[in-house]
């Protein structure tokens, strides 16, 4: 497309000091200027209502300084390592690599089924482990769509809401319209009398509901490519948000819905008392036991997304997926229908985000607009290009890197986002093509060799 | 078993873009089993004749019709997209290689397959649960795969990444590919251009053997004169978006209105015209 | 009527708001095509840019409104404009040849980046400023209801306009324009006819962002308040308005600021104010169905 952007490293690797030293004090400039008013000035509104405002130089002399320093680090780490990428391992340690990375994925799921074992003691990580397991699965639902099928999805928070509000609207009052029950009892439908079976009548329900979304939204984006798939993925997204936020009668507006019913072990209450679970089996109750229970739930419902992936790439719709990604006019060229095959794309990954959905519920008890912003969607989608479009144990690696990171940085308090979207960024410059970007072949007569990166499109929606 | 009908019929196609009229009143046919070349200048209008005969353009007027050996009759003005390979059976390659880059030749291959595989895979739920009579057409689907590249002497490379195979390779296996779709019309797009002589000899023995043991129809557009003149039963000459000459190799290539037109148009390519087939 | 006049004012004033911060998405589409998630965020910065100098230029005891206007315009415009500089040699030039999803995500990472660093700064809560520029005019008083024009629209769209007219000047007469255009066309070639193509797009963050600051700071004097939350809304509608007049298209972003300026105020206005987001995002949604580049996009032409 362009011309190579000379690396400042490469093009002038014997300039001496001055540089560096030109370079760092140009830095601090940029910094000074940068900050000046930001840092330097503070602002807030006062007791009575106007703004008054305080000066931090020290603050200000300390950042620009530490700009100046780290320009100087920065500059002589290039140095040292030399231009990036540039380091090529020998052929003995990159086998090991590969044995390794073979042994990778059945080591991490015997160490998930072990998690509640290990952990047991630990409520935090217990929790901690569901939350990943959960964005696991959407990051494995969003890859149907964006690395198998090339769409850019934007919005995929919205199915998650649709799953979430599916669930939690019709567990709490079966249909949302009491007197239409009274009028036609035949027809009514009252999830409340399924009582402990609420959950597993209902996460099918939900899925399909989100998946239903999907086609809805699948059916205006398939004309559109690009950016213009981007914004209308992204608008879609805030319109299911904005409608959940407005429509109090219905959703409970910003307080949300409270009270969903937790999960039961297959009718089977997770509570204290004679009936439930601990006493069926005759041990002592405990409150983690239905922290276990959700863990291995959210395992079961990711391992399923990832086993049904897995198949369906070996199968004509994946393959068809995959090639519309590569190219789309000669899908059609050969007879594939682009209009299905798309809106499959949509309605599957969105299937699979409706079941997360419904599973956040359960395990929350409680759901509001909040957990369905934008900055939801665009986790996911980072957890997804981190991994390598359209590989699943980096799409795994990701989330278990993004999530477990975001949770290391909680210390950093009000920084947190700070740091965590310094990293995106630096991530995406280290490995613009996620941590796996090979691509492994569905399907082979001698022997499977994987194909790298650079040969595997994108898709252009 | 014969039918005697000609496998394409095109009248009166008319194909305008805006104020400006690509192909008009165009008439030809091709005949069953038989190889019809479509030459011409370049900008003549010979891939928009494709696109509309392919379904990616929805021509202004005139009517194409294309008969099945089993008399089934399609009207592929009336057919749109993807519906003219996957009911009337035509595929077509590109004149700028479109392979999937990032596939396999084999899973290219498979692609082609699709829709008998979708069929077979029962929406996906057969496949899912790889039900044996799934799985049988899987086997024949790569049977048929495999067929194909031992074919185009790929077999060897049928785990490779098709966008990292030599330039000639992949255009046979574009025109494999085409063919794995099961094809009763096959429409190439200058599949010899940029092949150097040796591949452009193994070209036309494919093509030959397509029609002559497979028995499928080939239409063809191509710039290489000696190709045109080795293998074509018929050829179709366009100028402007007009037919101007219609018949037999020999007989076109002594027809002074052709030998204006590349004249008019190139000497090169009127020299090679003149000289094709030597 | 006399309703309608109003709104259609207050929509146009909003829309001219927003059509500055589409140019800024729409041109940087056009020169790297990517979408630069960021520039709300760096609307946002604009704003605090705008506020602070304000209240430094009041606390040291200037009075005369029109200087300080200035002023304040041009430190925004200068300081704002480092910051698009500075995100792009960060965050976009080491992604340049990459895969196209890539510098996305790097951009929807600096977003986070800019708004939380306003929120660290700058404090969580909401910024409001006294009006600094008051007063307007009766256009036509009907007893019930009267047509406002405040001197705060007169200078919104006063200010747009002159800066559109500066902008499209530099874009159409200048040789920044000229090598911005080629850019646009093929960097490879322009790089080969001797346009520094490292430059001509740092200049395009820098224009954009720029005309971002201006939009900040017609923000802050129209509503009276900035927040570190605000970048991403507008952003969203702004990046909604130059997908919708159709990206890559500079009069298309200022055609779309319009009309999302106004979709919202005549959907708040006669409809209800809750689902005004989600009307401006139905049409767009709904126009792109007919109009898959939008309404003043080059149809994509496909290449078979």
């Amino acid at each position: 497309m362009a011309v190579p952007a000379p690396h400042p490293a490469s093009t002038e690797p014997s300039a001496g000091l001055g540089f560096i030293l030109k370079k760092a004090v140009i830095s601090a400039l940029v910094a000074l200027v940068l900050f000046f008013l930001m840092i330097g000035i503070r602002t807030e509104a006062g007791p009575s209502g106007q703004l008054i405002y305080w000066t931090r130089f020290g603050e200000l002399a300390a950042i620009v300084g530490a700009v100046f320093v780290g320009s100087i680090v920065i500059e002589l780490l290039r140095r040292w390592i030399g231009p990036v990428g540039g380091v090529e391992l020998p052929a003995s340690v990159r086998g090991g690599f590969a044995v390794l990375g073979r042994l990778l994925a059945p080591a991490l799921l015997i160490f998930a089924l072990l998690v509640p074992v290990i952990f047991y003691k630990e409520r935090y990580l217990l929790d901690l482990a569901i939350l990943v397991m959960t964005y696991v699965m959407l990051g494995w639902g969003l890859n149907i769509v964006v690395g198998l099928a090339g769409l850019l999805d934007l919005g995929y928070v919205a199915f998650y809401a649709v799953g979430a509000y599916s669930y939690a609207l019709l567990a709490q009052s079966g249909l949302p319209f009491p007197h239409f029950i009274d009028t036609y009892p035949y027809v009514a439908l009252d999830f409340q009398q399924l009582g402990p079976w609420a959950f597993w009548v209902l996460l099918p329900v939900s899925g399909l509901l989100a998946a239903l979304w999907g086609v809805i939204l699948g059916f205006p984006v398939l004309r559109l490519r690009g950016d213009y798939l981007a914004i209308v993925t992204l608008a879609f997204g805030e319109i299911i948000r904005l409608v959940i936020l407005n429509w109090q009668d219905l959703t409970g507006g910003p307080n949300g819905i409270s009270g969903i019913p937790r999960p039961t072990v297959f009718g089977i209450p997770l509570t204290p008392g004679e009936h439930g679970f601990a006493a069926m089996i005759g041990v002592p109750f405990s409150p983690t036991h239905r922290l276990v229970f959700l863990f291995y739930l959210i395992l079961a419902l990711a391992l399923i997304t990832n086993w049904v992936t897995i198949r369906l790439r070996a199968l004509p719709i994946g393959r068809a997926w995959e090639a519309m990604r590569e190219d789309e006019v000669a899908c059609r060229a050969l007879g594939i229908n682009i209009t299905t095959t798309k809106l499959s794309a949509f309605a599957i990954g969105a299937m699979f985000g409706g079941f997360a959905g419904a599973f956040f519920a359960t395990r929350q008890g409680f759901i509001s607009p909040e957990s369905f912003s934008f900055q939801e969607s665009a986790l996911v989608l980072a957890i997804v290009v981190l991994g390598g479009m359209g590989s699943q144990l980096g799409v795994a690696l990701a989330a278990i890197a993004m999530i477990g990171g975001f949770e290391l940085f909680r210390g950093l308090d009000q920084f947190r986002m700070l740091v965590f979207g310094g990293v995106m960024v630096l991530l995406m410059i280290w490995r613009p093509r996620g941590l796996i970007g090979h691509r492994a072949p569905t399907v082979f007569l001698q022997k499977r060799t994987e194909i790298s990166a650079s040969l595997v499109k994108e898709g252009h929606g | 078993m014969t039918n005697a009908a000609p496998i394409l019929a095109i009248d009166g196609l008319t194909m305008r873009f805006g104020g400006i009229v690509a192909i008009n009143e165009l008439s030809f046919t091709a005949q069953r089993r038989q190889i019809t070349a479509l030459i011409g200048p370049n900008g003549a209008g010979k891939t928009t004749v494709f696109n509309c005969i392919t379904g990616f353009y929805r021509p202004s007027g005139g009517t194409m019709t294309l008969v099945h050996d089993d008399d089934a009759t399609f009207r592929l003005d009336r057919l749109h997209d993807f519906r003219i390979c996957k009911y009337a059976k035509v595929a077509r390659t590109f004149q700028n290689i479109r392979l999937f880059p990032g596939m396999t030749a084999l899973e290219n291959l498979m692609v082609a397959q699709h829709n008998t595989l979708m069929r077979a895979s029962g929406f996906s739920l057969l496949g899912l649960l790889s039900a044996p009579s799934f799985r049988a057409a899987e086997r024949q689907a790569i049977d048929l795969a495999r067929e194909w590249l031992q074919r185009i002497g790929l077999l060897d490379r049928a785990d490779d990444a098709a966008g990292n195979l030599p330039y000639g390779d992949q255009r046979r296996l574009e025109s494999a590919r085409a063919m794995c779709a099961q094809p009763a019309l096959l429409c190439l797009d200058e599949p010899a251009a940029g092949l150097n002589a040796n591949e452009s000899a193994a070209l036309s023995d494919l093509l030959l053997s397509i029609r002559d043991d497979i028995g499928t129809s080939i239409l063809l557009i191509e710039h290489d004169m000696s190709v045109v003149m080795e293998i074509s039963d018929h050829i179709v000459v366009l100028d402007h978006g007009v037919k101007i000459a219609d018949g037999a190799p020999r007989a076109v290539r002594d027809d002074p209105k052709v030998v204006a037109a590349y004249l008019g148009a190139d000497e090169e390519d009127a020299a090679a015209v003149m000289e094709g087939g030597a | 009527m006399d309703y309608f006049f109003q709104q259609l004012i207050n929509g146009l004033v909003l829309g001219s708001i927003y059509g500055l911060i589409a140019i800024g998405y729409t041109m940087v589409y056009g020169i790297v095509g990517m979408i630069n998630f960021a520039h709300g965020d760096i609307f946002m910065i604009g704003g605090f840019i705008a506020l602070i100098t304000f209240l430094i230029l009041v606390s040291i005891g200037m009075t005369m409104v029109p200087v300080i206007l200035l002023l304040v315009l041009l430190v925004a415009m200068a300081v704002t404009a480092l910051y698009g500089w500075t995100v792009e040699r960060i965050a976009y030039r080491p992604l340049r040849q990459s895969f196209r999803l890539a510098p996305m995500l790097s951009a929807i990472g600096m977003s986070f980046v800019l708004s939380n660093f306003a929120q660290v700064s700058q404090g969580a809560r909401v910024k409001p400023v006294p009006p600094i520029i008051t007063g307007g005019y009766t256009l036509h008083d009907s007893g019930n209801f009267a047509v406002q024009l405040s001197n705060v629209q007169i200078v919104v769209v006063v200010t747009t306009v002159v800066l559109l007219a500066i902008f499209t000047y530099i874009v159409s007469r200048t040789r920044f324009g000229r090598d911005m255009r080629a850019c646009e066309q093929d960097q490879t070639m322009a790089a080969l006819l001797g346009v520094d193509v490292d430059r001509t797009i740092s200049m395009t963050f820098v224009i954009g962002a720029s005309l971002a600051a201006v939009a900040g700071m017609m923000y802050l004097l129209y509503y009276g308040l900035v927040d570190f939350f605000m970048g991403f809304i507008a952003g969203i509608k702004a990046f909604t308005a130059a997908v919708l007049g159709g990206i890559g298209s500079l009069p298309g972003a200022m055609l779309g600021g319009l009309a999302i300026g106004l979709i919202e105020t005549f959907w708040s206005a006669y409809f209800s104010v809750e689902y005004k987001d989600v009307a401006a995002f139905s049409i767009l949604i709904i126009v792109l169905i007919f109009m898959p580049t939008g309404l003043l996009g080059r149809p994509e032409v496909e290449k078979v």
